[in-house]
């Protein structure tokens, strides 16, 4: 029996009967079918506690929503100021925190970006990206690559996979053209008629499992871009605010996109909010009509304030410094659960904290999150590849959590092989 | 109604803590005060008829502590009483934490100077070897002691501490250089620690009271909880080790901090280990046991209160099976270490065990296991491989690792030797400014007194002078002067007050010349 004030259940089961009656019975079912029954209750930093007290180390993150560990108390603190003055805001006026945000924004971006334009989260954001580039282009194809994932809004959902657009038929395939993520030649095919108003990439396709961009394919694809007239969006949703060891994985990677999609972990986790940086040539409608594209909460006050905090601490040398610690030390670690057990674990894929661990089963990193939550760890598989288990721990995790982290993920490979093995000998 | 509790809360808990504090610190100090200048052969007296007194009363106490706590078994309490009366005074006896020294070569002389008052804490699980232990180390630097006892354990705590005090008066030393608080309060125990008349607080205790004793802005040795790891690795006398480990979990039913709480076995050695477990007077649970074991000792995920100390037929009753007569330890093997009650720190005849692949593992996973909970406190290995027992001593953040030795008594320094202590440092690590066993010498610091590297400046012979006693030597009985040379020109008269005089008038010049001076400079208005 659970009592929280607003909702008060006699068992698990019971709880779960009503989600599945009242919320979502595919996905509740789902999970419980993957044999995670987490219902979460408590969260501190980088943990999570289920509603029966049993503790997680948070490795998912929601995609980077808590690069920087749930309710970061200085995000808390800036939140709760921000509750004694704000609220949304009206999204027509010029606003101070709205302001104020994306000069920080524009700042992040070494002078090549020129405007900001606020969403209430990734997939309005990703619209609104591919708006911007119809209206600068005229054109109206985006291309983007077999198996991405850029949100589940009108037209963001059409340039991810096809089960998404295909299920509620908005599906309109001869827009949106997919090709193979690291092959430039099929990109130029795509690009070579000069009627693609945008690119859309992310920088490491995240639910893809974090398949690295070969050297050289990203301004590769910069290059095509500009010799056909096309705008480069580059989506940094999973691979911004640090989480690559750089403030953006794209400038990292040494390309200057025209446009730049942030969310998920823009505010920290305590408000929705998503920011479309764009450079000043593809900026044209804000002047033609700067009513075009409306949104009650993009933007939202509250949750510029926050946002600000998350830009102040993520720019932090020390947090790049911190950043840099944990990738060094993940990229050992990993190296020797990997060397233990060679048969299984076959594939380290890390740029910074943007990790995929691959395993060689069919549904290998369904066995490891299976394995890991068993084990006190909440990471996700990817979900277009089985495959390959999403590993995003946090920008501030401290040495110890990051050994107990790593310590956990070699008993589970241990025991997700095991169970591979298993499953293996069965089909056989 | 309310303005009744108020009064009760002001007399049980609001001002009279504070006073009543200080009414102890202040007897302590003047207790201390007197203590100081005692030589050591007064101190040697009076140390030894109070570790005859414990002794004396070693196994009465160790009844008495057994009935009013109802943790741990009377013969291990009266060999740890003893081990802490007449064992620390054997292991002691001979140190001189009293007199001056001196190091002629350094050119360095050493005066003692004691905390003065000691305000120690003591535990409910070693109530008297602990009062004992405090006291005799007390007793030895020349301190006076003021102990606040756990309330559990609080009248054998008082009753053990007096019959030390009179013992110790008895032989000379002065009224009150022990006292105890028989109505161990929160605020009390507060306004004790932080009352700038405490000169050290020794804390042994929960992690609370540790973090308490280190914000109380007086200095304290402080130290936290254990929960120790122990690897055998395959290189390890499996039936030495297993022998070791039951008796050490037994030992009084495990209430040492250093006893054992997870078993780490490698993996090809696991099942020899189990079997010379049982043997050895373990009672292995199966998996059913195993989980009723951990669902009686870990309601809500926390230790049940209500095991620690007692015996392991005991508990299996409580958790619900049965266990043949003479088994003296419950084995609960567990297959995931990550989140399973069964890591934490059980004081308890109950030890986790759990298989890992190798011993570099081990060494991994001990590592966790001390840094969910007793981080810095000790942990201990079984092997005969010598880079392993260096990779465990260096991976596992323990200041003190027991070797091929049960930990109970060999982290305690019964069995090793380290310094046998009943107060475990947990170094910087443990968030503890002490890293190692307690012993006499951490409550006596000393005053040094440096003479002048040159060789051309003598250093004195002290033979024959006490600090406490010494005084400057009156003129007349001063030997003539070893260098009568002067600075040319300067007069010389026997007392030198021509000189004096010759001197304060060159620096009435002096002024005169500034005045000058700063006139010229800043003009009449300043004048």
């Amino acid at each position: 029996m659970r009592d929280y004030g607003f909702v008060s259940y006699s068992s698990r089961d019971d709880f779960f009967d009503r989600s599945r009656a009242a919320w979502n019975p595919g996905k509740t079912q789902f999970w419980l079918d993957q044999g995670v029954d987490l219902v979460i209750d408590r969260r501190d930093g980088y943990h999570l506690w289920d509603a029966d007290g049993r503790r997680l180390i948070d490795a998912h993150l929601n995609g980077g929503t808590y690069s920087l560990g749930h309710r970061h108390p200085e995000l808390v603190a800036a939140m709760n100021e921000a509750m004694t003055h704000y609220d949304v805001g009206n999204h027509h006026f010029a606003s101070v925190a709205r302001t104020a945000l994306a000069e920080r924004l524009l700042a992040t971006c070494d002078g090549s970006m020129g405007k900001v334009i606020f969403a209430a989260g990734g997939g309005e954001a990703i619209d609104i990206a591919l708006k911007t580039a119809r209206h600068a282009t005229k054109r109206r194809k985006i291309v983007s690559i077999r198996n991405a994932f850029h949100g589940h809004t009108g037209l963001a959902v059409n340039a991810g996979n096809p089960r998404f657009s295909r299920l509620f038929l908005v599906d309109e395939p001869s827009q949106f053209p997919q090709v193979d993520f690291n092959d430039l030649s099929a990109m130029e095919s795509a690009l070579r008629g000069g009627d693609v108003a945008a690119v859309l990439l992310e920088t490491v396709p995240a639910t893809y499992g974090f398949v690295m961009p070969e050297p050289g394919y990203l301004a590769g694809v910069k290059d095509l871009c500009e010799r056909y007239g096309t705008v480069y969006i580059a989506d940094e949703v999973q691979t911004g605010l640090m989480r690559t060891g750089e403030m953006w994985g794209i400038y990292k990677a040494g390309v200057v996109p025209d446009i730049l999609v942030t969310s998920k972990g823009t505010a920290g986790g305590l408000y929705p909010l998503g920011a479309v940086i764009v450079a000043d040539k593809v900026a044209g409608w804000l002047d033609e009509d700067g009513f075009g594209h409306i949104s009650t909460f993009g933007g939202a006050e509250l949750g510029c304030i926050v946002a600000m905090k998350v830009l102040e601490i993520t720019g932090r040398p020390q947090t790049k410094a911190t950043v840099a610690s944990i990738a060094a030390r993940l990229s050992r670690g990993l190296g020797d659960i990997r060397s233990d057990h060679p048969d299984f674990f076959v594939g380290i894929r890390q740029n910074g904290l943007v990790i995929g661990l691959e395993f060689d089963h069919p549904v290998g990193a369904q066995l490891v999150m299976r394995a890991l939550y068993d084990n006190g760890v909440w990471a996700i598989f990817s979900t277009l590849d089985t495959r390959v288990l999403q590993f995003k721990p946090g920008l501030l995790m401290s040495p110890e959590l990051v050994d107990d982290l790593l310590e956990r993920l070699h008993t589970a490979v241990g025991q997700a092989r095991d169970a591979a093995r298993v499953t293996s000998g069965r089909a056989a | 109604m309310s303005a009744q509790r108020a009064q009760a809360r002001t007399t049980d808990w609001g001002p009279d803590a504070a006073a009543r504090a200080r009414t102890l610190l202040e007897r302590a100090r003047w207790a201390a005060d007197e203590f100081a200048s005692f030589d050591r052969a007064q101190v040697d007296r009076i140390v030894r008829a109070v570790a005859q007194a414990g002794h004396d009363n070693a196994a009465r106490y160790a009844e008495w502590a057994v009935r009013e706590t109802g943790f741990g078994v009377v013969a291990d309490k009266t060999t740890k009483n003893q081990a802490c009366s007449l064992g620390l005074l054997a292991r002691y006896g001979d140190e001189d934490h009293v007199s001056a020294r001196y190091d002629a070569d350094a050119k360095i002389l050493e005066i003692p100077r004691p905390a003065g008052v000691v305000v120690a804490l003591t535990p409910s699980t070693n109530p008297i070897s602990t009062v004992y232990f405090k006291v005799m180390l007390a007793l030895m630097t020349r301190n006076a002691i003021v102990i606040s006892p756990h309330p559990a354990a609080k009248a054998a705590s008082a009753d053990a501490a007096r019959t030390l005090h009179a013992a110790a008066v008895a032989a000379g030393a002065p009224a009150d250089v022990v006292q105890v608080v028989d109505e161990p309060t929160i605020p009390l125990v507060d306004a004790l620690i932080t009352d700038p008349g405490c000169g050290v607080v020794l804390a042994t205790g929960g992690t609370p009271m540790v973090r308490a004793a280190y914000g109380s802005g007086n200095p304290a040795l402080g130290v936290g909880p254990g929960n120790v790891p122990v690897l055998v690795d395959a290189t390890a006398d499996v039936v030495a080790a297993a022998k070791r480990i039951v008796a050490s979990k037994a030992f009084d039913n495990s209430v040492l901090c250093t006893n054992e709480s997870v078993l780490l076995a490698e993996d090809s050695i696991a099942a020899d280990l189990l079997r010379a477990l049982d043997d050895a007077g373990a009672h292995v649970c199966d998996p059913v046991e195993r989980d009723r074991l951990r669902a009686w000792l870990y309601p809500e995920g926390r230790l049940r209160t209500a095991a620690i100390g007692r015996d392991a037929a005991w508990i299996a009753e409580q958790a619900g099976f049965r266990i043949r007569p003479g088994k003296r330890v419950l084995v609960a093997p567990f297959e995931r270490p990550f989140e399973e009650p069964l890591t934490q720190e059980k004081l308890c005849p109950v030890l986790g065990f759990h298989t890992v692949a190798d011993a570099t593992r081990g060494i991994r996973l001990a590592r966790l296991l001390l840094r969910w909970g007793g981080r810095g406190h000790s942990a201990a290995i079984h092997s005969r491989d010598r880079a392993a027992i260096m990779a465990f001593g260096a991976g596992v953040e323990a200041m003190r690792i027991s070797v091929n030795v049960g930990a109970s008594l060999g982290s305690s320094g019964f069995e090793t030797n380290l310094a046998p202590t009943m107060t475990i440092g947990t170094g910087f690590v443990g968030r503890s400014s002490l890293g190692e066993n307690l012993e006499p010498r951490h409550l006596v610091q000393y005053t040094r007194v440096a003479y002048n590297r040159d060789a051309g400046v003598a250093f004195d012979d002290f033979a024959g002078l006490q600090p406490w006693t010494a005084r400057p030597t009156p003129p007349a009985a001063r030997p003539a002067p070893h260098d009568t040379a002067r600075p040319a020109g300067a007069s010389q008269t026997p007392d030198g007050r021509a000189g004096r005089q010759e001197l304060d008038l060159l620096r009435e010049e002096i002024r005169r010349l500034v005045r000058a001076e700063l006139q010229n400079a800043l003009g009449a208005h300043h004048g």
